[in-house]
């Protein structure tokens, strides 16, 4: 197998770009690819975020007024997919896969630069698709779990666009996964051992075989369900004779991946945080890699806990009951190692710290309602409520979300060779946290108390706590503004941050910051000890 | 270090102590209307306490952490140089795995008290259909034979909920059922699915097409309760709701006997 490592020479070096308009380039360099993940991905946050916006107001008042119901139903669909697989997805592993893998393997570029480039090209186009869908005859309105048969019945031209282009992006994340896999198996410098890797090399190994695995599933269920549509077969069309719940069992075997695939590389990227700005190595190296790889075997069994009140028979929902609960103890076992990281450290309170700490108060509220979720008699009262809805806010907003800002202000002197301001930074945090909590707190009681999900009107007992959840949202809008402030100011005239400014030993520290085209100068260094704080900056004392 | 001991002895039982007073006093659950509501509340409290002393114990841990190992101004250097400890990792292993061991096993037993285990049958006067494959639900019924159980026929469709009374021959688009008897329904969609939810009676079974399901409960308290579908199903989802009236039987007989349908009419 012949491996290209060195994009320059397989491409004339004149027709790649320089400067800024390289982002705009297909270009073969897995750190302008990043960058384009994750600005892209930032793009569709926006206009997510503006539809969870919509939606909040909406449920300001108890009647539908803000917007007609359809629409209503098409701005939570397009919510969802948006920031699941234009957002999250895309950024933790897309763009901080493509940035950091190399560097970690101490490669010059991914396994497959080309294969990368369409990876990431493939994602503008979908998306903008999803979102045009709406001025056609309006977007899917299915919920992004399109289940039939209400997404065989709703308008055609806007389910069949939302399956086009979530199968796109199912091809990209493949496309993704098998580069990353390849990467760190077969790129690795000579002499760099497997246990010897980054913790974030890890989690996107387990990543990405979960991708791998689960993802042609979605794509062939959702294939199977747009001949439904538009050619009259009867796979899930009940009144073909159809079975619906066999829908939902495809949907979710990839889709419960999907949740690990959210959170996975956001385990990976905490644990390079912490260790640098604790001066600490990563406390349990060993069964922290354990532990994602039995997060990624028992994410496979455990799918049908989101069927508990469909047409499960008894036996399957015990079986799901006690998988899931199970994942609690590998997810456990990373967030003690976590705490006992920051133990005896030497901590500096800064953003990218505080960030993830919030993560981690954040995540073991969710996980701590994910356990509870799990049990069938506690998930017979609230599922489709509010209190799921919560539930999973707090794993990919509290959880994910928080690692995606904490790792920008942890990597942002890495790209641009600039500072972030400190105090704007500290106020995106504060902001963040509290207009999360208010958000998503209240909506645990409303799911309690009798509030399903998906609602465009609702009892009006339950207005104050919507209000008060609306007012969270507010909050959650306004943080974005002193982090775009923050990073359009630090780009422009930030503090030079020098190469290694948290003097960090994880290998993309090595090189200049920003890294050159190649990322190192010389031969790649080799990182025996990513984590070895407390050893060789001793002699600083 | 026996200083360091008591703290965090002391520490500990505060975490303890507050969790339990606020899973004991703090109520987050509506009224208990059927004899699931009981049962379902008591896995509640259990599992609340459980999580608030996880959930405060972290989240001490983690500020304590920044306060008390946070760099001072003119610190340099690293911390310690520990990289794992593998008793520590046993303890942290094997601990969650006994609690949420004896979690599953306990809410195991929560799920067979609701009925979560019987037999999936529906109490259908004993007429032929009882062959009929019942997909999905809680049946809490393992006496079956007994033929006082009311049984209705829920039949969803976009936006609303029918009632199908067989005794009486009659359809309703309210849900009448007399206190303290056990009610067993049979429920199939028309359309697309939706979901048949009480919140006051913690239960919820998904309405599908093509697959019935059952759903068998005992309300325990006169009053009138909000059926809320609970599957995405339309624009006016959140508009499909209906009203399950609970009253004394008498009432309830009274309501039956008007509504009923004589004998001549067929």
């Amino acid at each position: 197998m012949t491996i290209s490592i060195d994009p320059q020479k397989t491409d004339n070096e004149s027709l790649q770009p320089k400067g800024w308009l390289r982002y705009f380039s297909f270009s073969l360099d897995h750190k302008v690819i990043g960058i384009q993940y994750l600005v892209c991905g930032f793009l569709f946050y926006l206009i997510g975020g503006t539809l969870a916006s919509a939606i909040r107001i909406e449920l300001a008042s108890p009647m539908s007024d803000f917007m007609p119901r359809d629409v209503y139903n098409q701005v939570l669909t397009l919510h969802g997919t948006i920031m699941i697989f234009l957002w999250i997805v895309p950024v933790v592993n897309g763009a901080f896969g493509n940035y950091l893998i190399p560097f970690y393997v101490g490669a010059r570029d991914m396994a497959f630069p080309r294969l990368n480039a369409v990876a990431f090209w493939l994602i503008p186009p979908s998306g903008l698709m999803l979102v045009a869908s709406y001025f056609v005859e309006g977007a899917a309105q299915a919920g992004w779990t399109a289940y039939p048969p209400l997404s065989i019945t709703t308008p055609q031209s806007g389910q069949i666009i939302w399956i086009m282009s979530v199968l796109l992006l199912g091809g990209s994340s493949i496309f993704g996964g098998i580069n990353f896999i390849a990467t760190i198996i077969k790129l690795r410098r000579p002499g760099l051992k497997l246990m010897q890797l980054p913790m974030y090399c890890w989690a996107m190994l387990g990543t990405s075989l979960l991708v791998v695995l689960s993802t042609p599933v979605l794509a062939g269920t959702l294939i199977l369900l747009s001949f439904d549509i538009i050619a009259n077969t009867g796979f899930f069309n009940p009144v073909l004779g159809g079975n619906v719940v066999v829908y939902q069992h495809l949907f979710w075997f990839y889709s419960h991946p999907a949740v690990y695939i959210m959170v996975l590389p956001a385990f990976g990227l905490v644990s390079e945080i912490l260790p640098v700005h604790a001066r600490k190595p990563l406390f349990g190296y060993t069964t922290m890699v354990f532990s994602i790889m039995g997060i990624v075997v028992l994410g496979l069994v455990v799918w049908a806990h989101h069927m508990f009140t469909s047409g499960t028979p008894p036996w399957m929902r015990l079986f799901f009951t006690i998988a899931t609960a199970f994942i609690a103890v590998p997810t456990g076992i990373k967030f003690f190692n976590w705490v006992a990281t920051l133990w005896g450290g030497k901590i500096s309170i800064n953003s990218a710290m505080l960030f993830s700490c919030g993560f981690i108060i954040n995540f073991v509220f969710g996980g701590i309602t994910g356990v509870a979720l799990a049990q069938v008699p506690f998930d017979i009262h609230v599922h489709d409520t509010y209190f799921v809805v919560a539930h999973f806010h707090y794993i990919v907003y509290g959880g994910t979300v928080f690692i995606i800002f904490s790792s920008i202000y942890h990597w942002f002197p890495k790209v641009t060779g600039k500072m972030l301001s400190e105090k704007l930074g500290i106020l995106h945090f504060i902001i963040t946290f509290i207009g999360f909590n208010l958000c998503f707190a209240p909506q645990h009681w409303l799911g309690l108390n009798g509030m399903p999900r998906r609602v465009a009107e609702y009892d009006p007992q339950f207005q104050l706590v919507n209000q008060i959840s609306s007012l969270g949202a507010l909050l959650m809008a306004i943080s974005t503004i002193p982090f775009l402030i923050n990073i359009f100011l630090s780009v422009r005239n930030g503090k030079d941050s020098g190469d290694n400014p948290w003097n960090a030993l994880t290998p993309e520290w090595l090189t200049s910051s920003p890294p050159p085209v190649e990322n190192w100068e010389g031969e790649a260094p080799l990182v025996e000890e990513p984590y070895g704080y407390g050893k060789q900056f001793s002699e600083q004392k | 270090m026996l200083n360091k001991n008591i703290y965090l002895i002391l520490i500990i039982s505060l975490v303890f102590a507050i969790s339990f007073w606020i899973g004991f006093n703090v109520n987050l659950l509506p009224a208990e209307a059927s004899i699931n509501a009981p049962i379902y509340d008591e896995l509640f409290k259990i599992l609340f306490i459980i999580g608030l002393i996880i959930f405060i114990g972290m989240t001490i841990a983690v500020i304590y952490s920044l306060f008390k190992f946070r760099k001072k101004n003119d610190q340099i250097g690293d911390g310690i140089a520990l990289e794992g400890n593998l008793s520590l990792e046993i303890v942290w292993t094997i601990i969650p795995s006994i609690i949420v061991l004896l979690i599953g096993l306990y809410s195991y037993n929560i799920y067979d008290r609701m009925g979560g285990m019987k037999e999936l049958n529906h109490n259908h006067e004993m007429m032929s259909s009882n062959s009929e494959k019942i997909w999905a639900g809680i049946s809490q019924t393992s006496d079956n034979q007994v033929s006082n159980n009311l049984s209705i026929e829920v039949s969803a469709m976009q936006f609303a909920f029918l009632f199908n009374y067989p005794k009486g021959n009659f359809i309703s688009g309210e849900l009448h059922v007399p206190v303290d008897q056990k009610v067993s329904m049979r429920m199939e969609s028309k359309d697309v699915i939706h979901a048949f939810w009480v919140p006051e009676f913690r239960i919820k079974q998904d309405i599908i097409p093509g697959q019935p399901t059952v759903l068998n409960f005992t309300p325990t308290k006169v009053g009138k309760y909000p059926i809320i579908c609970a599957e995405l199903c339309g624009p006016y989802h959140g508009g499909m709701r209906a009203s399950i009236i609970v009253e004394e039987e008498s009432d309830y007989n009274d309501w039956f006997n008007k509504n009923k349908k004589t004998e001549v009419n067929l």
